[in-house]
């Protein structure tokens, strides 16, 4: 039954997802967004991430801060409950944990690639990247908005199902992730941090 | 001359014996010829790197045009076939297929392989650390990769061992194979069977690539193929690509010189018998001189062949002397000056022979032999075959205007003193760069292709591997011992941020005792399924979620331990095979290492690595420098031959002494040749040219070739009665533009070695003859004054 009513959600969504790409003019409000969002240089705000994971018996939680620097600076630094540090510059991913530091080009992940570029690309108003993974749907207005994400390639397994994105304005305010498997994950992105 | 039939019978059996010789003789034009004839022991680990490491062996790959979803089938297509070529032990182009055989192999064996698998591990303190750590990973977006292994690899092996291999330094990935940065080309990586120093198997290979490229393109909708092409790089194609080049090179110079110098001679001797028979000797000392090479070494390298040549422009001087100079009193007057031209070019290529780069040793026997056997066929055998009237046109009129002309450049000659002036301040002035010490001064391979190699590498994350640790040991198992131990040596030292990584043989296949080590460390499963319920209290994971990991433990434990075999199949077989290979008499393991940052390791990291390597003698370990290395061989080579080249000049100067018996006469004979030679190295310095050791040999033969031109005109002031000025003169003149165009067609050579011998020898002859000329002696209105100050 559960399974079933996947199927008629990933129909559901297939469909608004043609009927998104079938209206090819965007709203303005979305190009406004863009705007709004490619003009911030700078951000350093901390967040509270939870993670479901089917297989785990209890969600995962974290929390820490996000930095970001335009176009193509993204740092999480996880504080709790283990210092972490996941840095993407120039579309290579370096994961910090203890005394080591695992590199990868994100571009031979495909799996990994659109939990990244989601957010990154959203940051920095790039719209030829976000649609380059993903088909975009924007809804709401300037004031509160939602951009929702499905990824182009739906071939890999276990991946993205599809990424939501709400905020207010220049923010972002939540990333919620949802992978084909039933996991999901949902990141809340807090105040501004004083410099 | 008493005897001219016997003379000529003789000749003709050596001419048979020494062509028996030569059709028998070994050819090779492999790097051979550059390396040297008496190693040390690390300039041995450093040719058998270059003649059968694995580098050596490595052919890139790379298919371009179409549009990448065509290259990527072409690519997929071509692999395919070449996986069923025998010339081929690993054939890679990043497919899924093999990416997951590979990732297969390391999963299945993650328990042998994991450098983190100890009994401390297996802990209830251990195992929960280690499923906390991979937690943390879930939670990060490399967690994508690891969810689907988790219930079965909760303490995180995989990501250790992948890890350890390094951070994906690979190709990327285009259309599901593996492509340049840019993606504009598909990269594939093939291993050839054979030793890099076979250049036959070699040359098969290649052609086997081609055509295996032919017919997946005939594969292609012929829609498809429009503008795909095959690039081929690395060791194997370079071999085979100077051996063609050597080749062809060699045979269009001397077809190019011959053409040249026959024109030469037909247009001043208007007589077709007397160029035919100008040919006899050179054809004789070309033939004596490569008989000789094959007798006196292994092979015959094709470069020394290029070399050979110059024999044309020399071994063609006599008989112009002959033929031209009055025949009448060749015997007596004209043969003793050849004689002693003979002796002098002698002494100067014979301070070739003890070379240690052999291509110079095979250039100094080829010259000796062939010039003598050059000399003694004018001498004996021609003038038995001269017909009474040879019709050799009379170049008198010729010698009557160059003798005027020389009088009146004779005026100027105090202008020579600017010579050595200029070409001092020249030489002064690029003396930071004077000398080209890198071994890549001789390398044949044009730089467009070198460049490619370059870009292809790069995209293909295989860079020229320039630090290796070579262990050494009597068999495998102790080799891949001793992989272990330096392994262990140099984790510390990535961790310091000293070197950047390493590449080890015990990654893929961890010797007996480690894996056997590793296996004992794995509980038993009723005490880890205890273990596992403790360790998992207080994570957000259940024990029975784990049961997988229970399973694979066990499998793990009572496995057989892992050999080469297990990696058939994979792309890791290749590496494992190419870091430990047979040698000598036993095995080497091989680890590369790479720098933090740059490619090159700083001074302080190499002795920092050295240092590690001397705490463990066992491991009968060095860190070797390839490049370090070859050019530490190259500048041996430059200074021996600077040293050869001084000692030849002695030796000719030594001979001028006990033949000339005068001071003054030696310095007048040696004074021009010095002179052109510092003339063309301060023209050369000049031109930004960088000297390298062909340079050096060219400037020993200015002197062992242009001694004739002077000792022609210390006769001609000396004994002004024999022979004729005039005659002498036009002579000279041909003879030196005969040898100017056979150097000159070198110097126009696509081989750095043969130019650099054709761009010194070509002017510093022509000098040799003008300095000559301008500071003989007057030819003798008042010949009593000719007696000399002798030196008796």
């Amino acid at each position: 039954m559960r399974l079933r009513l996947r199927r008629v959600g990933v129909l559901i969504l297939a469909l608004a997802a043609s009927v998104a790409a079938a209206q090819t003019t965007a709203p303005p409000a979305f190009d406004e967004l863009l705007k709004l969002l490619a003009a911030r240089r700078h951000g350093h705000v901390t967040f509270s991430e939870v993670q479901q994971l089917a297989m785990l018996d209890r969600p995962l939680e974290s929390s820490g801060e996000l930095l970001y620097d335009a176009p193509d600076r993204l740092e999480k630094r996880t504080l709790k409950p283990r210092a972490q540090t996941l840095i993407l510059e120039h579309g290579v991913l370096a994961a910090r944990r203890g005394q080591r530091t695992y590199v990868m080009e994100l571009r031979d992940y495909p799996q990994v690639l659109p939990l990244v570029e989601s957010i990154r690309a959203t940051l920095a108003g790039d719209r030829a990247a976000l649609e380059r993974t993903f088909r975009v749907q924007f809804d709401g207005t300037l004031g509160a908005w939602t951009l929702l994400l499905v990824p182009v390639d739906t071939t890999l397994a276990g991946a993205v199902k599809d990424i939501r994105i709400a905020g207010e304005r220049d923010a972002v305010r939540t990333v919620e992730i949802r992978h084909n498997d039933g996991d999901r994950s949902l990141l809340r992105i807090g105040p501004e941090v004083p410099p | 001359m008493t005897r001219p039939g016997a003379a000529g019978l003789i000749w003709a059996l050596l001419v048979i014996l020494a062509a028996g010789i030569a059709a028998h003789a070994t050819y090779t034009a492999d790097l051979s010829a550059f390396l040297p004839r008496s190693p040390s022991a690390t300039q041995t680990l450093l040719i058998e790197q270059l003649r059968t490491g694995p580098a050596a062996r490595l052919i890139l790959v790379a298919l371009e045009g179409a549009d990448a979803r065509t290259r990527a089938r072409l690519s997929v297509q071509l692999a395919r076939e070449l996986r069923s070529d025998p010339h081929f032990i690993a054939v890679n182009n990043g497919d899924a297929a093999s990416l997951e055989r590979d990732r297969e192999f390391l999963f299945r064996h993650r328990y042998l392989l994991s450098e983190t698998v100890t009994p401390q591990r297996f802990t209830v303190a251990g195992l929960h650390a280690a499923i906390d750590d991979s937690l943390d990973v879930l939670a990060s977006p490399e967690g994508a990769l690891l969810k689907p292994l988790f219930t079965r690899d909760p303490s995180g092996e995989m990501l250790t061992i992948l890890e350890a291999l390094g951070p994906g330094r690979g190709p990327r990935t285009t259309e599901g194979v593996w492509s340049s940065r840019d993606g504009a080309r598909a990269l594939l990586m093939v291993q050839t069977r054979a030793a890099g120093s076979d250049t036959d198997a070699q040359q098969a290979a290649c052609d086997g690539l081609r055509r295996a490229f032919a017919s997946s393109l005939a594969s292609l909708p012929a829609a498809d193929r429009r503008g795909t092409a095959l690039l081929l790089s690395g060791p194997p194609v370079f071999a085979v690509a100077s051996r063609a080049m050597i080749k062809g090179e060699v045979m269009r110079l001397s077809g190019v010189s011959a053409a040249l110098v026959a024109l030469l001679l037909l247009s001043v001797y208007r007589s077709l018998p007397a160029l035919l028979l100008t040919l006899v000797p050179v054809a004789s000392g070309a033939l004596a001189g490569v008989a000789s090479v094959a007798l006196g070494f292994d092979a015959v390298h094709g470069i020394t062949l290029g070399f050979g040549i110059t024999l044309i422009g020399e071994a063609v001087d006599y008989s112009i002397y002959l033929f031209i100079q009055s025949a009448a009193h060749w015997r007596h007057s004209v043969w003793p000056t050849i004689r002693l031209g003979v002796l002098t070019s002698i002494c100067g290529f014979a301070a070739l022979l003890p070379s240690a780069f052999p291509g110079l040793a095979q250039l100094g026997l080829y010259s000796v032999t062939g010039l003598v056997a050059a000399a003694l066929v004018t001498r004996f055998v021609l003038p038995g075959w001269l017909p009474r009237s040879l019709g050799v046109r009379d170049l008198s009129a010729l010698g009557e205007r160059l003798a005027r002309a020389l009088q009146k450049l004779r005026g100027v000659r105090g202008a020579l003193w600017l010579v050595p002036l200029l070409a001092g301040a020249a030489l002064y002035m690029h003396r930071g760069t004077l000398w080209n010490r890198e071994l890549s001064a001789l390398n044949p391979i044009p730089a467009a292709d070198q460049a490619l190699d370059e870009q292809l590498r790069a995209d293909a994350g295989a860079p020229d591997v320039r630090y290796v640790i070579v262990a050494s040991a009597p068999d495998r198992e102790s080799a891949l011992a001793a992989a272990q131990t330096l392994g262990t040596l140099l984790t510390p030292l990535i961790d310091q941020g000293v070197i950047g990584g390493f590449e080890s043989p015990a990654r893929y296949l961890p010797p007996l005792a480690v894996q056997r080590a590793r296996q004992a460390s794995l509980p038993a499963p009723s005490i880890l399924s205890a273990r596992l319920q403790e360790a998992v209290a207080g994570l957000p994971v259940s024990a029975a979620r784990l049961q997988p990991f229970l399973l694979d433990v066990e499998r793990a434990r009572t496995a057989p331990p892992l050999n080469s075999a297990d990696l058939e199949g994979t792309s890791l077989a290749a590496a494992a095979e190419s870091l430990l290979v047979r040698s000598g008499g036993g095995w080497s393991a091989l680890l590369p290492l790479s720098a933090v940052a740059s490619a090159d390791l700083t001074a302080d990291a190499v002795a920092r690595v050295r240092a590690a390597l001397a705490q463990e003698r066992s491991a009968h370990a060095a860190l070797l420098d390839l490049k370090d290395e070859a050019d530490r061989l190259y500048s041996g080579y430059l200074s021996e031959a600077v040293q050869l080249a001084i000692a030849g000049f002695g030796a000719i100067v030594l001979l001028l002494l006990v033949a000339l018996r005068s001071v003054a006469r030696v310095t007048r004979v040696v004074a021009p040749l010095a002179l052109s030679v510092v003339a063309v190295a301060g023209l050369l310095a000049a031109l930004g040219e960088r000297l390298t050791i062909l340079h050096v040999v060219g400037m020993l033969l200015i002197v062992a070739v242009g001694s004739n031109y002077a000792l022609f005109f210390d006769r001609s002031s000396a004994q002004p009665r024999q022979g004729s000025v005039p005659l002498t003169l036009a002579s000279l003149l041909i003879a030196n533009t005969a040898t100017v165009l056979t150097f000159g067609v070198l110097a126009c050579s696509r081989i750095p070695v043969l130019a650099d011998l054709g761009s010194t020898v070509a002017p510093g002859t022509l000098l040799a003859l003008l300095f000559s000329a301008l500071l003989a002696r007057p030819p003798a209105p008042a010949p009593p004054e000719a007696a000399p100050t002798g030196a008796s």
